[in-house]
């Protein structure tokens, strides 16, 4: 929080001080035309939480599928999830940005399906396929720290696999799960910006838009991490309530 | 004749290059109490587990109520329905309580109404004599109050043969006759049993078969009559003369 003030300070104190450089020209809350530009810029910010939150909702269920394999007691089925683990974050995400946006569309035109891609499900998916292969490690290890005498003693009850999951090992792993895929949220968040490229309306992109326009990318560039910052910043108040709200339900 | 409950026919297991399981061969009748004692490392929790499935061994045939064990569903089924186990470590589930502890299985696997195994979950927390705890987490219970529960989440399966691995052995000393105590009702009740045990007056008291094990053999069996006073082998002299004189 406080540094978010000084940040505030620092931002009204350097538009006070009326220097070219820092001078708040075209996004000064005062002048209509300044005012119009920050509600232009802020305006993403729906775009970036909603990409945010699709792309780590998928990236969650697809996490799960992909750790599953990778707990059992067979080799050959164990190297599904690792294959898939190393492979995907081997690769940096603005090539499979482009792979999927422009590459994607070709294989299916191939395959004789008319599918488009937009670029906002183009994010979507890139983020969350790129985010699964850190989220299946967190499910991975969350649920190997549950001791193995848990699994045998709900096989020697007659559960299920499935049913072992869900009323055995899930509720018990989740406490180590979830403050680390709240964490993984905000990856998720900072790495939304490169949706830009690919010309999604989000925070960053209207950024460079209006840097295009306006020419003064030093206060619009400012005001962008200002925005970032302000988001992860209170993502990072939630996840760390939520892990001392786990760390209590433990000890009561 | 009667079908055996438990029956192991020149059994052989490896963990990798190491054998743990050397030609076991073990009847278990309806009604038996088998009590199985040895050193550690001997590998009577391995016989347990592979009983019920727990382990795969890889030579030999296991029948549990008459169904050779080859990993089919239905030879699983058998094993779910007819064999219940209780752990040295007693493996509650922490984050349940008591109560549901109990109900998950007969409604999970069962398909019991709630009701139905509210009132059979009840029936057996009376049985290991601890009903006013059902809402408790098992982590405020003691030791012994914990394995009760163990054996009260089996028993609400109805099973026809319990496995005990070493029931006893996590637990202070003090709680150790509250949990054999409600081990010994069970066996005059007529439930076919296999303990794991390092307790010999307890094995006296209950068994009609010991089992002495050594490096993943069976190297003597017999009535506790013939095994306490009159041992065959070396092996089962030495372990015996070390266990009793604790
Ligand atoms: N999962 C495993 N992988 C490899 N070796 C194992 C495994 N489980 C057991 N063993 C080995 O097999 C042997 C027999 O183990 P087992 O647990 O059956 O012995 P035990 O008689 O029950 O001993 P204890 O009295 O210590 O419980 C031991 O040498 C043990 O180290
Ligand atoms: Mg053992």
């Amino acid at each position: 929080m406080r540094v978010l003030f000084s940040l505030a300070a620092l931002l009204v104190l350097s538009g006070c001080g009326s220097s070219d450089i820092w001078g708040w020209y075209v996004v000064n809350p005062m002048t209509p035309a300044g005012w119009t530009n920050i509600k232009f810029l802020v305006n993403g910010m729906g775009a970036t939480i909603l990409l945010s939150l699709i792309a780590a909702s998928i990236s969650m269920v697809l996490g799960l599928i992909v750790a599953l394999p990778g707990l059992s007691e067979r080799r050959g089925i164990r190297v599904i999830n690792r294959v898939y683990v190393e492979f995907i974050r081997a690769i940096p995400l603005l090539p499979m940005l482009f792979w999927v946006f422009y590459g994607l569309p070709i294989v299916f035109k191939s395959m004789g399906l008319n599918i488009q891609i937009d670029p906002f499900w183009g994010a979507i998916i890139t983020l969350a396929l790129s985010d699964s292969a850190f989220t299946a490690e967190i499910y991975r290890a969350g649920i190997q720290s549950i001791a193995k005498g848990q699994t045998e003693a709900a096989k020697t009850i007659g559960l299920s696999y499935i049913q072992t999951m869900r009323y055995v090992i899930l509720p018990q792993a989740i406490r180590r799960i979830l403050p680390p895929l709240a964490n993984q949220f905000i990856y998720i968040v900072k790495m939304s910006a490169f949706a830009s490229v690919i010309g999604m309306q989000e925070l960053t992109r209207r950024a460079n838009e209006l840097v295009v326009t306006e020419y003064r990318p030093l206060e619009i560039y400012t005001l962008l991490i200002v925005e970032y910052l302000v988001l992860v910043l209170l993502i990072s108040a939630g996840v760390r309530w939520l892990e001392r709200k786990m760390g209590s339900d433990e000890r009561g | 004749m009667t079908q055996d409950a438990i029956e192991m026919i020149d059994v052989d297991k490896w963990f990798g290059d190491f054998q743990v399981l050397k030609g076991i061969n073990l009847n278990v009748k309806p009604g038996d109490r088998v009590v199985i004692c040895g050193p550690s490392g001997s590998g009577k929790s391995t016989v347990v587990r592979c009983i019920n499935r727990l382990e795969t061994h890889q030579k030999g045939v296991i029948r549990i109520g008459g169904v050779v064990q080859d990993g089919s569903a239905k030879a699983l089924e058998a094993i779910r329905s007819e064999v219940g186990m209780v752990f040295q470590q007693f493996n509650l589930f922490p984050h349940l309580t008591v109560m549901e502890n109990l109900l998950l299985g007969p409604m999970k696997a069962r398909g019991l109404s709630r009701k139905d195994a509210e009132a059979r979950a009840m029936k057996y927390l009376e049985r290991v004599r601890i009903p006013e705890q059902a809402h408790k987490r098992p982590g405020q219970l003691s030791g012994g109050q914990q394995q009760r529960v163990a054996i009260a989440r089996s028993l609400c399966m109805e099973p026809k043969v319990m496995l005990f691995d070493e029931p006893t052995s996590a637990l202070d000393p003090e709680m150790i006759s509250e949990v054999l105590d409600v081990i010994v009702e069970l066996a005059v009740e007529g439930m076919t049993m296999v303990v794991v045990t390092h307790e010999m007056g307890f094995a006296r008291k209950v068994a009609d078969q010991m089992v002495f094990m050594d490096e993943g053999e069976i190297v003597e069996t017999g009535t506790p009559e013939e095994f306490f006073t009159a041992p065959k082998s070396q092996r089962t002299q030495t372990f015996l003369k070390q266990i009793l004189s604790h």
